[in-house]
Order: structure tokens, then sequence, then C-alpha cells
């Protein structure tokens, strides 16, 4: 019998007319669906229902990610993230790292499973030997198994601590993400205590990353979905320079072995497809989708 | 015909309130030869007394643009604008603006709104542009680690400048880009610059005799003794005295690019 998890798809929810619109002001940032939603675990809260069975987005092939890095660069981008599904789940994601380093500043969202000492250590040669930032962020949602496991999955929170002591062990302190999963995870105290759970795993310089919860995905099945109200606050509204500003489609876009997508989170959301080059998805956003209202609203950010 | 020798300039950032740090970089600029001194703004924040380097600047006729604090404090904002997003940052911004909010006198108001927010001029046949942050948002980061030569190249094109002088992050740096062009970020005198050292950094751009710029990074000594007691009888954080007393910093290290972070000590 399949473990497979219902699949919800993303439909818009405003009509392009009512929902507000984002120009691109340049850029800036281009993420990379590496593996697309292929992952080696099936998060609960996952926001694109990500799993070893989903293949719904495969991953990319390395002539086309560097395709894209190639037009990225000629295009000014400024900063490059490589997410999935785990990224670190492709074949070629050692020299694909490599490859970007050598234009800029990148950032690997993955779940620390893979981070063993190995890892650990060209993690650390890649960060030596780039003149531009390497940067990690490791998905931990919470300081026990009981807090971290029922989201992640049986197991996770010891592999994924370990994969954090790997990284200390070779002098490297990545960022920390952590998914307001449950009410209060985020409060100020809860903060600080995680900056002392990171410290006691030997990070010298613990940062951490708070992300609002995405109800879209899997979690509707975990918690629920968006409601009305949710939906309403995001009609009709005129945005301000600075949130404008803000707002990750101002700045930024997706690559995908289907194409070029608007971000991270409109993954699956049919017609987010934007074109097959950056350069061809440089038009301004519509902001239809009900998940927009965690980031114009809650001012969700995927940047670290 | 007389020889003329080739223009020196001296560019400084970050003054943070610094006015020992402020004094010693204009004796080190005159002593260079400099024949004009250009400061890319952020008088305040950081450091105690904010109300003495106005009138060194103003009296030792440095050419100042805005930043992000001149606006805030000339405009009596809430907060500094500085640009951080973590929690932890903020928190000691806020202490370092309320503080340098509540002493600047009102009557610099007028002065800080009227700053330019850019500065340009042609230096050795070359476009100069002097930004805060950067030429397209005043608290845009420009860390080394974190500008790669395309995007540094397509801004520059942007804003048609062949020099591009930045401060802001407070670390300076600069690079060459393949065509030619420069990028300089003249760093900060307000505040060593985590690099364990006390100096403070600026920078010397001087134009060849046959066109063209260099630009050196320039480490400047001053009384550090003498301000970090100024600050701690103004009750500043003790953490603001560490980062002066030691060269490494000690807060606002959210921001930091990972390169950047962890070549300091916290």
């Amino acid at each position: 019998m399949s473990s497979r998890l219902p699949v919800l798809p993303l439909l818009p929810i405003l009509d392009a007319a009512r929902a507000p619109e984002v120009p691109l002001s340049a850029l800036d940032t281009v993420w990379f669906q590496l593996t697309g939603t292929v992952c080696n675990i099936a998060c609960r809260h996952c926001f694109i229902s990500c799993g070893p069975e989903e293949r719904r987005v495969p991953m990319m092939d390395a002539a086309q990610v560097r395709r894209f890095l190639d037009e990225a660069e000629r295009l000014g981008a400024r900063d490059y993230y490589f997410t999935g599904g785990e990224p670190m789940m492709h074949p070629d994601f050692w020299p694909l790292v490599d490859d970007t380093l050598a234009r800029g500043p990148l950032t690997v969202l993955t779940n620390g499973l893979y981070l063993d000492g190995d890892a650990a250590a060209r993690a650390r040669r890649a960060f030596d030997r780039a003149r531009y930032s390497f940067d990690l962020r490791v998905s931990l949602d919470g300081m026990s198994a009981d807090e971290n496991d029922p989201v992640r999955g049986k197991g996770t929170f010891h592999r994924i601590v370990d994969g954090l002591r790997a990284l200390a062990a070779v002098g490297l302190s990545p960022a920390i993400t952590v998914v307001e999963h449950r009410a209060g995870l985020a409060a100020a105290d809860a903060r600080a205590a995680f900056f002392d759970f990171a410290r006691s795993l030997g990070l010298a310089q613990p940062r951490l990353k708070f992300l609002p919860l995405l109800r879209i995905g899997r979690e509707p099945t975990r918690t629920a979905g968006y409601s009305d109200s949710d939906v309403a606050a995001l009609a009709d509204l005129t945005l301000t320079p600075e949130a404008q500003e803000a707002i990750v489609c101002s700045s930024s876009r997706l690559v995908t072995a289907h194409g070029v997508m608007t971000c991270p989170i409109l993954l699956d959301a049919p017609g987010a497809a934007l074109a097959d080059t950056l350069a061809g998805a440089l038009g301004p956003i519509r902001l239809r989708w009900s998940a927009c209202k965690t980031c114009v609203v809650e001012g969700l950010t995927c940047r670290t | 015909m007389p020889h003329l020798k080739p223009a020196i300039h001296a560019v400084i950032g970050g003054v943070y309130n610094n006015w020992l740090a402020l004094e010693a970089t204009l004796d080190d600029a005159r002593r260079r030869g400099c024949t004009d001194v250009w400061c890319l703004g952020d008088l305040g924040g950081f450091g105690p007394h904010p109300d003495r380097v106005f009138p060194i600047l103003r009296d030792r006729g440095v050419v100042v643009m805005q930043g992000n604090y001149d606006h805030s404090i000339g405009h009596d904002l809430a907060d500094c604008g500085c640009g951080y997003t973590d929690p932890r940052d903020n928190h000691y911004a806020q202490l370092s603006y309320d503080y340098t909010r509540a002493r600047t006198s009102p009557s610099w108001h007028p002065w800080l709104r009227a700053l330019p927010p850019s500065l340009r001029a042609t230096w050795g046949g070359r476009r100069v542009l002097a930004a805060h942050g950067s030429p397209r948002r005043v608290n845009e980061f420009l860390w080394e680690s974190t500008s790669p030569d395309a995007f540094l190249a397509r801004m520059m094109t942007a804003h048609e400048c062949d020099l591009l002088l930045v401060t802001h992050t407070g670390i300076p740096w600069q690079r060459r880009l393949a065509d030619g062009r420069l990028v300089v970020n003249v760093g900060a005198i307000g505040r060593p610059a985590n690099d364990g050292r006390r100096e403070v950094w600026y920078a010397v751009v001087t134009e060849r005799e046959s066109g063209g710029l260099d630009a050196e990074l320039v480490p400047v000594a001053y009384d550090w003794q003498r301000l970090a007691a100024a600050m701690r009888s103004e009750n500043l954080p003790p953490e603001f005295v560490a980062t002066i007393e030691t060269g490494w910093w000690t807060t606002c290290l959210e921001i930091l690019p990972p390169k950047e972070r962890l070549a300091g000590k916290y």
C-alpha cells in the first residue's frame, strides 16, 4: 500500500482584476527547485507536498541548472538559493554548488539528513574556496523529538541534530529554520531557549529563522487551510512601497524542471509557470493565491 | 609648465558619533595631501555625544551626504531605518537610535534634512557616484561576500558611474571589475571593522596621472580609551564599549553574511 499523502491543488482565489499587482523591481534572487518535489521525507506541513514518491516536479538536470545560471548572471543576479525537495539528493549537488558559488552567494535549504561528517567537510571546503558566501539553512521544528518528529517524521530530530553537530565540528554555523507549527514557538522566551539549544550543539554563532505556517500543500490536512477572512485580507489591497519591496516576487523568480515560476510557494499552482527563460519571466505578478496572504500580511520572506 | 600633482580624495562613512575618530581621520587625510573629504552619511548612532561631530564636519569643510540615520534623526522618526530584519539586531539598533535622537539638538535637524542623498563628481576623467547603502536604496547592505561582479556591473551601468563609493555595512572592501570599473565600500570611522583591531577605516582615492582611479583602504588609530570612557559615563550598553575596546562586533550580528560573520569573533 502506498503511503503517499493526498496532494491538494493550489487554486487561484481572486480574479486577476481584484488581485494586487507586484512589478519586478530587479531580478536580484534566483531560486533553483533543484530536486523538484523529490524529498527523502514527507513533512506534515510541507507547503508543496514533497516526498519520496512525489515526482510531480522532477529534478532539474545539471545542464539545465547551468543554463539558468548563465542567464541569471547575464541579467546581473545578486544571489542564488537551492531548494527542493531535498537539494542534497541531487546527483550533481556539489559540482553545482561550486559552479554557483563562482558567480555569487548561495544558500542551500536542506532538511539536514544528508549532513554527515563527509558532507560537512565538503561544505567547509566550498565555503573556504569561494569568494562569495555559502550558507546552509537547516530545518528543525523543535528542540526535542516530541516537538519535531510529529511534523518532520519519526527519528528525524536526532538525525538533524547530528547534522548540525557535524557542521559545528567543521566550524560552520548554519541558519536553523523553525516553522511555527504550533502557537508560541516563536515567542521571545522560546526564541531565547532555541538560541541556547543551538549553542549546546556546538554552534559558535547560532542563527535562527522563524517562518510562519503556509496553510497550503499538506498543512490543511494537518490543521486547516486559509479561511475566507484570510482571502478577504488580500482582495483590493494596496501595497505600500515598503511592502512591495519586501515581498519575494518583487525581486526574485524560481526556476524548475518545468520552467520559470513566480516563487517557491507557487510551485504547483496552475498558471503559475511564467516562461521558459528568466528573461521571459520579468513581468508583474498578480497576488491571486491564498498563500500570498502569508507574505503580504504576515511578512513571510523565504530569504534568509 | 608646472607639473600638476594628481588629486587625492578622502572618503569616509559611518561616523556614529565618534568625534575622536573623525578628528583623527581628517588629520590623517590632511597629512596624505587629500584635496577634499567626502562623508557618505550615518553621522549618529553607537557612540556618545552626537552633537560633537556636526561642527567638526562643517568647520573642516567636509562634503557630507545623507545616510539613513541622518534622514531619521533630521525628520525625528521613531527608528533609524537601518534595514535590520532580526529582532536581536533591532533591539540594539533601537537603544542606539533612542540615545542619539534624545541627545541631538533639534537645531541640527534642518541641516541633517537638507543633506543630499548622493554625490557625483568626475575624478581622473571617471564618473564618480557616492551612495550611502547602494545607488538604489539608502539602507541596502553591499557586503563583499554577497555582491557579485555581475550584480555590481548591472547597478553601475544603471546608475552611470565608473567608481561607486558606498558605506552602511561598516566593513571596508574594494573590487575592480574586469572592465576596470571600481567599487569601494569605504567602511566606517565610528567603530572598528569586526577584525579584532581597534583602528577604524576609510578610503583614499587617487587620480592617476594617465587618467583613471585607484583606491586604498586606510586604517586610522585614535584615542579609543577616551571614547570608551565617554561611552561608559553616558551609560551606553557595555556591549558597544566592548566593540570599541576589542575590535570585535558584539551586536547587530544577524545581518552579517556567513563569510563576514565567520571572520568575526561572535
